[in-house]
């Protein structure tokens, strides 16, 4: 009986816990993919860097309010200065979507022509992300880091695996949950909401009902340049903000999106799980969890090498697309 | 615009490259340029004349150099005693599981067929991992500070830029065939996925490429410069030329990469032409403009979107493969999209999409500006923070951050020629209509 408590003690520490919060910050990535795809009907190739500068502002803010002294107690800083983050790519966004993407909105290019663009602005974001806070590691976590260490759990348990809960995971899932409900809230219940669902459903039918499309696509980028930075932010504190994985984020979280059906904010949340589980699972070692049902091995029981985890997230990627090209959750299809 | 003045004027700032840098400065842009004019040609025979927007050129690029590595080092006899049978009985054992699965799709269905291709896949993957590691383990114990791999074939390393091509375009057959039935934002998606697994797969697999440990010491096709010195005609060359052997020798070596590659270029820039102002170009440009029409016209689209893209992808194989020639060395971290795949996208575009003389011309322009960008961006910080005291720690910064500044630039000319000059600096020739 305590053997099978301590595998999965073993596996919930591992694979679960890291599972469920890589999963939220995914899902908050893809939220804003697909709101993007479903309102502006493009593939927003941007997004991974919009992360990165919303996090840097985050990271910016968090060391001056460090510098004055200003903290949240257990809680990082950084929740304190999400706030102002989220201002600064939100102004990152609309400066783009004034300069680049609104004039060829109103040439009514092709898709392939808004990827492209998303390209260079993805260049110009990588850019000044690199240019203000430089290419490397920063570290911005403070606080308190763990909520149970696994020495206390297994003090407490009187088992031989810990269970170690960090903050910043507690924090990820807290915020996403948060962020999700109200973002269902607004999307369902408010004028604005219903006005954005009705322009992605059918464009000229909304415009012909008196939706104004400027407020409409006002608000995707606001919610968008949210989305990307509370997700960056999450991440940064969970592993560490370095700008390049950030735009390496880009594929797990479009991965996300199609999985669960691009253009459907459900499915965009459970999209970033699938992938998150996948990754994390096939990337685990199971030779200690099986040794507590018994099997010894020599082997590391591990499916593929950790490096491949991008490829988990692809191969999920393309059989969706090839099995049920609307994703999960009936994404759009165009 | 007419293209012949802008070469000049692109020859033109070389030369003063060449005059007021160095004239190594001035060679290592010309060599690179022509490497990435190669690649910018293969990106616009996928993207210029059958409009697939492929973001995996990275990948391809990478494969290029594996194919040049294994072409051209020598092998190693001592990991192939050890290890050999195992890494082709992992092959076997592959290929067979492939089979296998292949049929059972074949014949069986519904649920029998899903138990049946799954117990398959299973049984397969056990079986290959069991010859596979221990192969591995045995290769990669061979003396790993030097070897740790196969090895190659040990021939000329210039066949292995043809090698590269075929490389590149075997995988973009398998690639191609999942991925472009894709709509063109899926397929981009999907085109850097795969360039980032073909990376991971590089970087991981030390029996076959030595991954992250990196191959040196790549054979070259040119002489060494230091043999080149010890040579009599050399010497006499040099002092008829007034100029000290050693740089001499440098430029010299840069001069024999520079033809080598332009003679590459020329070819495939004449075979591209060729293939472009034929029947087949111009069912291509029909299924690129629309395509549903040039279907209904009875053009197996799918068929020709494969073939267009595995010839695209062969010539950024070769590309790949010159580059890690004039390297001397395959370094898999030094692949990064930005650098392989987006960059040369900002030539195309910059260039002229469709246009192969726009592609060559993007090259030169782009890979000139990433280059004379840093030194740029250092004397644009020097005059901002020269009002600002030595020890500022915001001056250092700047400083050390001018760099970066190559990729804000990269992205401004690319949104500044999509929106001003949506046709890049040399436009497609269109046929007059009638």
């Amino acid at each position: 009986m305590t053997d099978i408590l301590n595998a999965f003690v073993l596996f919930a520490n591992f694979v679960f816990v890291p599972g469920l919060a890589y999963g939220a910050q995914l899902a908050l990535g893809a939220l804003g993919i697909t709101l993007i795809y479903a309102v502006l009907r493009f593939s927003n190739f941007a997004h991974g860097d919009t992360m990165a500068f919303g996090a840097m502002c985050v990271i910016l803010i968090t060391w001056g309010m460090q510098a004055m002294g200003i903290s949240a107690g257990p809680l990082p800083t950084a929740l304190l200065a999400l706030p102002f983050g989220i201002l600064g790519a939100v102004a990152l966004c609309l400066v783009f979507d004034r300069t680049v993407y609104r004039f060829y909105r109103e040439q009514r290019a092709v898709p392939v022509v808004f990827v492209i663009a998303s390209v260079g602005v993805m260049f110009m974001t990588n850019g000044l992300t690199r240019l203000i806070i430089g290419p490397d590691d920063q570290r911005f976590a403070d606080g308190e880091r763990f909520i149970i260490t696994a020495r206390d759990f297994k003090e407490m348990t009187g088992l031989a695996e810990g269970l170690a809960f960090r903050t910043t995971q507690a924090i990820t899932i807290v915020v996403a949950v948060i962020v999700v409900i109200a973002l269902f809230r607004f999307l369902n219940h408010s004028r604005m909401g219903k006005a954005m669902r009705a322009y992605s459903d059918n464009e000229d039918l909304a415009l012909l009902s008196g939706i104004n499309p400027d407020r409409v696509v006002l608000y995707t980028w606001i919610i968008a340049g949210a989305l990307a930075t509370i997700a960056g932010t999450l991440y940064g504190l969970d592993k560490s903000f370095k700008p390049f994985t950030y735009f390496q984020l880009l594929l797990p979280i479009f991965a996300s999106a199609i999985v669960g059906g691009i253009g459907n904010p459900v499915g965009a949340i459970a999209g970033g799980f699938i992938i998150a589980f996948s990754e994390v699972t096939v990337t685990y070692a199971y030779k200690k969890f099986v040794s507590y049902f018994g099997w010894e091995t020599d082997g590391l029981l591990q499916l593929l090498s950790t490096d491949y985890k991008f490829a988990v997230s692809f191969v999920i990627l393309v059989l969706v697309l090839l099995i049920r090209p609307t994703g999960l959750f009936r994404g759009k299809v165009i | 615009m007419k293209p012949f003045p802008l070469f000049i004027l692109m020859g033109l700032a070389l030369v003063a490259v060449g005059m007021f840098q160095s004239w190594n400065v001035a060679l290592a842009i010309v060599n690179l340029s022509l490497i990435s004019a190669i690649m910018a040609l293969g990106v616009n025979i996928q993207w210029g004349y059958a409009g697939i927007f492929n973001v995996g050129i990275m990948g391809f690029a990478a494969l290029g150099g594996v194919a040049a590595v294994l072409f051209s080092m020598p092998p190693v006899g001592e990991a192939w005693r050890a290890g050999g049978t195992g890494i082709a009985l992992a092959g076997l054992a592959l290929g067979a599981t492939i089979f296998v699965v292949a049929m059972l799709v074949r014949h069986l269905s519904g649920t029998r067929r899903r138990v049946a291709v799954t117990l398959a896949i299973i049984a397969g993957y056990a079986v290959t991992r069991m010859a596979y590691d221990p192969a591995v383990d045995a290769i990669e114990s061979v003396d790993p500070a030097a070897t740790g791999y196969l090895g190659g074939l040990g021939l000329p390393i210039v066949l292995g830029w043809a090698a590269g091509g075929v490389l590149a375009a075997g995988v973009a057959w398998v690639v191609g065939k999942i991925s472009l039935g894709l709509r063109s934002d899926y397929l981009a998606i999907a085109t850097l996925g795969i360039s980032e697994i073909l990376l991971a797969v590089i970087k991981n697999e030390d029996w076959l490429t030595r991954g992250v440990k990196n191959v040196t010491g790549l054979p070259r096709p040119v002489p060494y410069e230091v043999e080149l010195q010890e040579t009599q005609w050399f010497a006499d060359l040099a002092l008829r030329l007034g100029q000290d052997p050693g740089a001499l020798s440098g430029i010299f070596v840069k001069l024999l990469y520079a033809g080598l590659f332009l003679v590459v270029l020329i070819v495939l820039y004449w075979l591209s032409e060729r293939a472009l102002r034929s029947p087949w170009g111009r069912m291509m440009r029909a299924i690129r403009d629309n395509r549903d029409a040039a279907e209904a016209m009875g053009k197996d689209v799918t068929a020709r979107h494969l073939q267009v893209f595995v010839l695209g992808s062969a010539v950024v194989g070769i590309a790949g493969a010159m580059l890690v020639t004039l390297d001397g060395q395959f370094t898999p971290t030094s692949y990064q999209p930005l650098r392989y795949t987006f960059l040369i996208w900002v030539m195309v575009i910059v260039g002229g999409s469709g246009n192969n003389t726009g592609s060559v011309l993007g090259a030169f322009v782009i890979w000139f500006l990433w280059v004379q960008a840093e030194p740029a961006g250092l004397w644009l910080m020097s005059i901002v923070t020269d009002r600002l005291p030595d020890d500022s720690a915001i001056a250092g910064h700047l400083l050390e951050a001018a760099p970066h500044l190559r990729l804000f630039l990269m992205g401004l000319i690319l949104l500044i020629v999509l929106r001003f000059s949506p046709r890049g600096l040399v436009p497609e020739r269109r046929a007059r209509a009638g």
